[in-house]
């Protein structure tokens, strides 16, 4: 016990020092007056949202510095409520800290560890339970009971089953075909080369049937995006280059890295930027990934002309578009 | 007798007759809660999650969770005749056409975003002061479990908008779903309802957001608070607080009134901010279409940290037996962050291993005086304060004029350098920390005042600091390195050497300190 003798001692609890209000009844009453005015000022402010609901139109704008132009409805409501519930808090704070009693107060903590006997009752009337039900000797319940209870928990997962169809090859297919027209987004007119001049960016979709109505998932997996650069700018094999027309190419628009629209089209480098996570890829270099986290280029689309000048795919996508899956290459 | 009292007294006798409920009051009206800041920011998760139910409520009377296509025609004139789900359609009717609507949606926002920080911060006073130690197991992991489910609660209500930036964020979820593994397409199928978007996700994950989730949080909170009740609040060392008393104010009235009053602080700044400060709004993003993004795309900020480590993965993809495994969504998507959410979890269980402390504390550390933990906290902090500036390096290359690879190489690079570097300057700051202690009850304090020696020498003359300083400054525990010999007493091997090996160590690291300055170094001092 050297050690408890040599360490500093615990001088104990600091005496408690009154506050002004304590012994002082002027000064009490000064801060029951303060806390009334912070009461007082909650009500204005109930009062200030009520009149700002009913009587400040939705359109008035007025003009405030730092804030600018702001919505007058929603700025005095806003403030009414901030007021009307922020000084209930001050006043009710500032009550407890000048008026009401500030001595500290200590209370011993229990060990948590319940007392010996207790402990040693329960696992007896625990094992005397389990003798009881004869847990122990019936091993034919128990598994049966055990497998039955296994058994009904999974049935949530059959009941989960419809929640969607399976995919299918659905992820591996989009609605291009050979000889389908690009049509722009949005508008839907259908594309002469001549309409794209060198350096030009558009972005396209595959042209719809007659009656046939745009969703949401077609577009997902079918936007492409058409750039025209000079022929020469192209450092493609033979097979690449053969997928442009006049030095119009086209990739899948979505990310090949998590799905995001691969907007961004730099004319100087000719790169494409996925705003999401900044992949960069390449046009020239048929979407090669010269920076950030994709590990593909972007799918290419092949293009060429119909007999009437009109931008078409030669075919299909020949990989999977968007982000990678597990069976991407089966 | 007033006829107050005796209306009070009757109610009273009616519900105790009934429940028993007079002792177990009598008993806990006069528990006693610690006073110190630190130990507000519990609270303001707490009323945060109260405000949140509250405007959460409101904006359910009229949001409209489908993806059902509509065209828009309210007041909002630049979107007027465009195509849009009506999830957000009427979330701009929220916005333009409900009184009051705005602002609850941006009280909603604000609590939102002030409820993550509050858990954060929370969390960091929580470790730093080893409040998780025994017997606070429980509640550290229950607090480990809100955090996450928070994180996926936040992500969940900023989606249900169904505008431009939301969509975009559910479109990167669903990539990472799809990276997952044998299973990856089949639940995302399935949490769609068939191919991204569907029409199916923002109805499910809106019982999600509003029912589940909020369950289960409430659930958890009121574990999480029974906890605290029952086990009494830890409290900071200090003149004549132990481990066996709890020091403070009595819930009746005074800690009643300041956590009552400190619930409507919170709600009125959150109401304030709701007023003045514009938060996500969506009418500038335009509705969700999978072909488009807007530029500068960033989730709010405790998902930020996430969208950093997925921008500064390397671009790798491996082919296994002509499957696809996406290594540059896989492990900053799941698997670094489920390492460092289960590291957290399970971090009281290591420490007691490490030092074999199995004893009940009550009184907090001062971070200075469990130098490695505080290091290991600073050090996991540097990790996520660069991953999150890495999820804004977008933002930064435009605001700095750099380019974003400047930005991303210096957190490829940093994230592996600076967290060590931070690990070792902070267990150095810690121990110089200890060191200035000691020589402040040893030596006094400073007083700026010099004078001359009769030989000439000037010197500066120090105070002694007061007996509750100088307490404050030694009562902490130093704790020796565990001894684990590798040989036991008759010179055999014990078995596990490995792990007893790596169990000394950290042990031993562990347990570095400067001596604190003990009652006989004083009287030393004194003979001198």
């Amino acid at each position: 016990m050297s050690k408890e003798i040599e360490a500093i001692k615990d001088p104990g609890l600091p005496e408690h020092v009154l506050r002004r209000a304590d012994t002082d009844p002027i000064a009490a009453r000064k801060a029951e007056r303060q806390v009334a005015t912070l009461f007082t000022l909650s009500s204005l402010g109930t009062i200030t949202l009520i009149g700002a609901y009913f009587f400040i139109p939705q359109d008035v704008f007025i003009f405030f510095p730092v804030l600018g132009s702001t919505n007058a409805h929603q700025l005095f409501l806003g403030l009414g409520l901030a007021a009307s519930v922020f000084f209930i808090g001050m006043g009710a704070i500032h009550w407890a800290k000048t008026l009401m009693p500030d001595e500290e107060v200590v209370i011993q903590r229990h060990e948590f560890r319940s007392p010996d006997e207790d402990r040693a009752e329960f696992v007896k009337t625990a094992k005397e339970g389990a003798a009881a039900a004869g847990l122990g000797r019936r091993s034919l319940i128990k598994r049966s009971l055990g497998l039955s209870l296994g058994l009904a928990g999974l049935s949530p997962l059959v009941f989960l089953r419809d929640l969607g169809p399976t995919p299918g090859d659905s992820l591996s297919k989009t609605s291009w075909k050979a000889g389908t027209r690009l049509v722009t987004d949005p508008g839907d007119r259908p594309i002469k080369a001549s309409d794209l001049e060198v350096g030009a960016v558009a972005q396209t979709l595959p042209e719809l049937a007659k009656g046939e109505k745009r969703t949401l998932p077609n577009i997902a997996r079918d936007a492409v995006l058409l750039i025209r650069l000079r022929p020469e700018e192209f450092n493609l094999n033979a097979e690449r280059l053969s997928w442009t027309h006049e030095g119009i190419i086209a990739f899948s628009k979505i990310c090949s890295h998590m799905g995001c629209a691969v907007a961004l089209y730099e004319q100087q480098t000719k790169h494409l930027l996925c705003p999401c996570h900044q992949s960069t890829f390449d046009v020239t270099r048929a979407a090669k990934v010269i920076f950030g986290p994709s590990a593909r280029p972007l799918p290419q689309l092949a293009v060429t002309v119909d007999s009437e000048g009109y931008l078409v795919a030669q075919s299909p996508f020949t990989e999977p578009i968007g982000p990678s899956f597990w069976g991407r290459l089966k | 007798m007033t006829a107050r009292e005796r209306i009070a007294g009757s109610v009273a006798n009616y519900v105790d007759e009934r429940t028993g409920a007079a002792a177990w009051m009598k008993k806990n009206l006069n528990k006693v809660f610690p006073d110190h800041w630190s130990f507000l920011l519990g609270e303001i998760a707490l009323y945060s999650f109260v405000i949140l139910l509250l405007s959460g409520t409101f904006l359910t009377f009229w949001f409209d969770p489908s993806q059902r296509e509509v065209i828009y025609d309210g007041t909002y004139a630049p979107l007027q005749g465009i195509h849009m789900s009506a999830a957000y359609a009427s979330s701009l009717d929220i916005s333009f056409e409900v009184r009051g609507g705005l602002l609850m949606r941006q009280i909603h926002h604000w609590s939102a975003l002030i409820f993550m920080a509050a858990i954060v911060v929370h969390l960091m006073r929580v470790y730093f002061t080893g409040a998780f130690r025994k017997p606070r197991e429980f509640n550290w992991i229950i607090g480990i479990g809100l955090l996450t489910l928070g994180i996926v609660e936040g992500f969940l209500g900023y989606s249900l908008p169904d505008d431009l930036l939301s969509g975009t964020g559910v479109r990167i979820a669903e990539a990472i779903m799809q990276a997952i593994p044998v299973v990856g397409s089949y639940i995302s199928f399935f949490a769609f309802g068939g191919a991204f978007p569907g029409e199916a996700f923002i109805p499910r994950i809106y019982i999600v957001h509003v029912l589940i989730l909020p369950g289960i949080f409430l659930a958890l909170i009121t574990v999480h608070l029974m906890l605290v009740w029952y086990q009494k609040h830890t409290q900071y060392p200090g003149p004549g607080r132990t481990e066996k008393n709890v020091v403070g104010y009595p819930l009746l009235p005074v800690y009643m009134a300041k956590a009552g009053g400190f619930f409507f602080i919170v709600f009125g700044v959150t109401a304030f901010l709701g007023a003045v400060a514009s938060i996500n709004p969506i009418w500038l993003y335009g509705p969700y279409t999978p072909a488009q993004v807007s530029a500068g795309s960033q989730p709010d900020w405790y998902m930020g940290w996430l969208d950093g480590l997925v921008r500064m993965a390397p671009p790798i993809e491996t082919i296994f037996f002509g499957y696809t495994i996406s290594w540059n969504i896989l492990l900053p998507g799941l698997i670094i962050p489920g390492i460092l959410f289960t590291g957290m979890a399970l971090y009281p269980f290591i420490e007691s291993w490490i030092t074999g402390d199995k004893r009940e504390h009550h009184l907090l550390d001062r971070p200075r005086n469990a130098p490695n933990r505080t290091a290991l906290g600073v050090m996991s902090l540097t990790f996520m304060i660069i991953a999150l500036i890495n999820g804004g390096n977008d933002i930064i290359a435009t605001t700095f004029d750099l380019t974003i690879n400047q930005i991303m190489w210096f957190s490829r690079i940093s994230i592996f350098i600076l967290p060590p570097i931070a690990f070792v300057i902070t267990k150095r700051l810690c121990l110089s920390l200890q060191r200035a202690d000691r020589e402040l009850v040893l030596h006094g304090r400073e007083t700026g005042r010099l004078v001359m020696m009769p030989h000439g020498e000037f010197v500066e003359v120090h105070e002694p600091i007061s007996p509750e300083k100088a307490w404050i400054l030694t009562q902490h525990e130093q704790q020796p390195a565990l001894a684990l010999e590798e040989n036991d007493a008759s010179g055999v091997r014990r078995p596990g050497v490995l792990k007893n090996k790596l169990r000394a160590r950290m042990s031993k690291a562990h347990a570095v300190s400067i001596p604190k300055a003990t009652a006989a170094d004083l009287k030393e001092i004194e003979h001198h």
